[in-house]
């Protein structure tokens, strides 16, 4: 699985993507940003207040209920702010 | 009508992307433009947009899909620029070609309210001392882009 950070999520984790291989039990976006927060301080310190997180599964924005599966590529970014 | 989709770090030509959208044909009857400018606030020296490349140009043209299936649209253009920005220079353009004005009007705000919540762009601001923030996004954006329903 492709985790990709953008914005402060990257500056925080240190990595604009990684390749991870989570236990079958992490089964959605919400599971996988518990199970990525333990990796390093880094990452804690990303996903410290998951309000402030949006998640995108294969470029579809999607909520902390999504599934995820090995093969996806899931980004965590802040809300967006474009335009 | 294909839309236009372009993220580039060079600046835009408003007067070529306009004329663009009627070369060659007659049946356009309007067309409406949004360019949104860096401001200077708080002694602001640049913004840094950054974006998530593949996913960006599928969000806005998805965007610029519902735009088209709601006006009956001759052509849009849409341009968003990345990279370094300093106040006075353009971030974004947004052209809405139609035959009549409220179409072209309505698909130009509707296009510019989505991009702020619905693309993938984030801004850093620069300041002159070295300090650096990424900007919040606001839930008044939020409200407007929602408001289309």
């Amino acid at each position: 699985m492709r985790v990709l950070y953008f914005a402060w999520l990257r500056q925080r984790t240190g990595a604009g993507e990684e390749e991870v291989s989570p236990p079958a039990e992490v089964a959605d976006v919400g599971g996988l940003m518990r199970w990525l927060a333990a990796r390093s301080p880094g990452h804690a310190a990303a996903f410290a207040d998951p309000a402030q997180v949006r998640a995108a599964v294969n470029q579809e924005f999607c909520g902390p209920e999504h599934p995820v599966a090995p093969g996806d590529e899931v980004a965590f970014f802040p809300p967006v702010t474009g335009g | 009508m294909t839309p236009t989709v372009r993220v580039q770090e060079a600046g835009f030509d408003l007067a070529a992307e306009t004329a663009a959208l009627s070369a060659g044909r007659t049946d356009v009857g309007g067309i409406a433009s949004f360019v949104g400018l860096c401001r200077a606030d708080d002694g602001l020296e640049a913004l840094v947009l950054e974006h998530y490349p593949g996913m960006t140009e599928r969000a806005i043209a998805g965007i610029a899909a519902q735009a088209a299936s709601r006006w009956p649209l001759t052509g849009c253009t849409v341009v968003h620029r990345i990279g370094r920005i300093q106040p006075g220079e353009a971030i974004v353009l947004v052209l809405a070609a139609s035959r009549h004005r409220m179409a072209a009007l309505e698909a130009c705000a509707f296009l510019i309210d989505w991009l702020k919540t619905g693309a993938p762009f984030w801004k850093r601001e620069e300041f002159a001392d070295g300090a650096g923030r990424w900007v919040e996004a606001r839930a008044e954006d939020e409200a407007r882009a929602k408001g289309w329903g």
